[in-house]
């Protein structure tokens, strides 16, 4: 390749360690590249490529050209006044994070780590704890920057079939250059948590039901191996920004703790099942304390942040994350997955309510979402999850394609009703097939 | 693709009439649908209804292994359309000990087939397979490679070439998401070795298929079927040749 960025070919997988393919990586150093990189792409395709956080193959091009946006991280501008910022694509949220806290704003929509970058919140369309009532994180973008396929540079908007379809389109519409961000005003660096217990599945959804709109954010950490009458119970955690009311003398410094390691040798996958897991569970749930606290912003939308790596926990064979939506009146398949799934030990289970839906290929629609972490070791556990797919589609419901690492193909159109809109908006800005990633490939979410 | 849990879409079998290969589909299949790709010198001639009773999606095409010239043609239409997982290479004859030992143009005939007609599919298949970016070359080796024998050793020599060839493939393709298994059975209950009276360790073609596919899982680059054969080899080797002139 002609043009001066760096290129080596390398195994990527994705966070869950799972299937890795080789691929040609680029590292542009300037969105002008692009294009170039673009118009140059090998017969294998190109796909954009940010902190590698998506759990499964989406984020991978086997034998093709992947471009690492990790040094395209500039902020283009930012308008103090009313929360608006322009940033590359490579952009993490937690350097924007950095950025506007202490000029008082924040993400209006933030998933679970912070280690993303704002190409691939949008690739994905992540959501947050806030989704219920905020939407997810395209809403909040005002206009992006795409390098389209033909090499072309494209300013989109929202309500554009271009924009809808790049809205959780996974990076198969071109790739994002840049893209100004809505932000959310905040008083405080810290959150306001209200903790409560709830015995069972039903005690949870109806909690959330009633008084979800209470908070901007709202998550339930549920106990993924309680069965019978404990079925579902959980701890919920909601809250929302701390004001100057709630916390007087409150600053907007970003407080981080310390951040942990897990050594390349560990393999905690002991630790991960069994009597230890049901031990731990069974802990979290007796010793959470129910009432009001403060957290800091890290602590309460990153927690796993503070631990660098942990996906080696899952050791060699990695962990399989599975998330599913069902509609709001699928309340019986929400608890009958959760029967299914407490024999296979479930790590980590969360559990929460979906407002609006956007794009076409876009995740979320109202219901219930439900995400458990799996060992990919568990025995039966492809059969468990396509037993559950089934179920999941007949419901009416969905399986997030950004964490997705072994659903079949043949589910891709009763999931995602709206797949072939989003196919001609793909194939009207992707003439030649330039886009291309392994998830892609697997479940022929292109076809050509 | 291969997914997450090591599922695999698509496999292409050369040599499609093998019977090990044939029960490492069978043994795939539990696992979920897959589309086999089955190259034969008569593909007509090939048996796919269990297989597509199983699940499986089945295609068959015409492969001569001797054809050489006949190889890259071959190798960019199989990989043409979807990408291949898995390559299964199966092909081989066990010649005639007795009679090929004393015919030269026979003994080459086993030589060519089992290891200059492998070493230029494993050759194609790898260039392929690394132009795709992942993706697991299977090779059905042999104990009788691993140490000259009496009875077998035409057989034998081949077997032994094209898995040191293998061998060095691994080395070649170290750092990519490509993978050469290296196979190595004892005597498997086969069409092929119905004239032969079994050895000691014999095993079904439904065993070797077990071994392979936990092979496939583990990412191993060495199965032996049965496990034992690793043993039997290592002594195989050792023995002192007085003892083999007899075996």
């Amino acid at each position: 390749m002609a043009a001066p960025s760096l290129t080596n070919r390398r195994t990527l997988r994705g966070w869950g360690r799972t299937a890795p393919s080789t691929a040609l990586v680029v590292e542009p150093s300037s969105c002008d590249e692009l294009a170039e990189i673009v118009a140059q792409a090998p017969p294998r395709g190109v796909i954009a490529r940010g902190l590698g956080r998506s759990y499964g193959d989406v984020a991978q091009n086997a034998g093709g050209l992947v471009v690492d946006t990790h040094r395209l991280t500039r902020v283009v501008e930012f308008d103090e006044e009313h929360g608006v910022i322009t940033a590359e694509a490579g952009c993490s949220l937690d350097a924007l994070v950095d950025v506007v806290l202490p000029r008082g704003w924040f993400l209006p929509v933030t998933p679970g780590t912070a280690s993303v970058t704002l190409g691939g919140a949008i690739a994905a369309d992540v959501h947050g704890k806030n989704h219920h009532r905020d939407g997810a994180f395209a809403r909040h973008v005002e206009s992006l920057t795409l390098i389209t396929p033909a090499g072309e540079q494209l300013e989109l908007g929202p309500g554009t079939s271009g924009f809808d379809a790049t809205a959780g389109g996974l990076g198969l519409t071109g790739i994002v250059a840049r893209c100004t961000l809505r932000l959310l005003p905040v008083e405080t660096g810290q959150m306001v948590v209200t903790t409560e217990r709830a015995r069972g599945i039903d005690e949870l959804l109806a909690q959330l039901t009633s008084t979800d709109h209470l908070y901007r954010y709202s998550v339930a950490w549920v106990d993924g191996r309680a069965r019978g009458a404990k079925l579902g119970r959980s701890v919920l955690l909601r809250g929302d920004h701390a004001t100057r009311d709630d916390l007087p003398g409150g600053s907007l410094a970003r407080e981080r703790g310390r951040r942990l390691g897990v050594p390349p040798a560990v393999s905690a996958a002991l630790l991960l099942r069994g009597p230890a897991l049901s031990a731990y569970n069974v802990a979290r749930f007796r010793r959470a304390r129910e009432g009001r606290s403060t957290e800091t912003v890290d602590t309460f939308f990153y927690p796993l942040d503070a631990i660098a790596d942990w996906n080696r926990l899952y050791g060699r064979r990695g962990l399989v994350q599975y998330q599913f939506a069902v509609p709001f009146g699928a309340e019986e398949t929400v608890r009958s997955l959760l029967e299914r799934f407490a024999a296979a030990n479930p790590v980590l289970v969360v559990l929460k309510q979906f407002g609006d839906a956007s794009g076409p290929l876009s995740f979320p629609f109202p219901g219930w979402t439900v995400a458990l972490d799996f060992a990919a070791s568990t025995s039966g556990l492809a059969q468990l999850l396509d037993d559950a797919d089934e179920v999941v589609a007949q419901a009416g419901g969905r399986i997030y394609l950004a964490k997705d690492a072994r659903m079949h193909a043949s589910l891709l159109e009763r999931m995602y009703p709206r797949l072939e809109e989003w196919r001609s908006a793909q194939s009207a800005l992707d003439q030649n097939g330039v886009m291309r990633c392994d998830l892609a490939r697997r479940v022929r979410l292109v076809t050509r | 693709m291969k997914d997450a849990l090591g599922r695999i879409q698509r496999v292409l079998v050369l040599g499609g009439g093998s019977e090990i290969a044939h029960a490492v589909l069978v043994a795939l299949l539990a696992e979920g649908p897959l589309h086999a790709v089955l190259a034969a010198r008569r593909p007509d001639a090939l048996e796919t209804a269990e297989l597509e009773r199983l699940g499986a999606t089945v295609e068959r095409v015409a492969f001569d292994a001797l054809a050489h010239e006949t190889h890259t043609a071959f190798f960019a239409e199989a990989f043409a359309g979807d990408d291949v997982d898995v390559v299964l290479v199966a092909f081989g004859v066990l010649g005639d000990q007795e009679h090929d030992e004393r015919d030269a143009a026979a003994a080459v005939a086993v030589a060519q087939t089992n290891y200059v007609g492998a070493v230029s599919a494993l050759t194609h298949v790898a260039n392929h397979l690394r132009a795709q970016g992942h993706g697991t070359a299977v090779l059905l080796s042999s104990i009788a490679g691993q140490r000259a024998r009496r009875s077998n050793y035409v057989y034998g020599a081949s077997k032994a070439g094209i898995d040191v060839f293998a061998q060095g493939l691994q080395l070649a393709l170290a750092g990519e998401d490509v993978h050469v298994m290296i196979v190595r059975p004892g005597f498997v209950r086969t069409r092929m070795t119905t004239s032969l009276k079994p050895a000691p360790f014999a095993v079904g073609p439904a065993e070797v298929a077990t071994a392979v596919v936990a092979g496939l899982h583990n990412g191993s680059a060495v199965v032996w079927a049965p496990r034992s054969m690793r043993l039997i080899a290592l002594v195989l080797r050792l023995l002192p040749t007085r003892i083999l002139q007899r075996a």
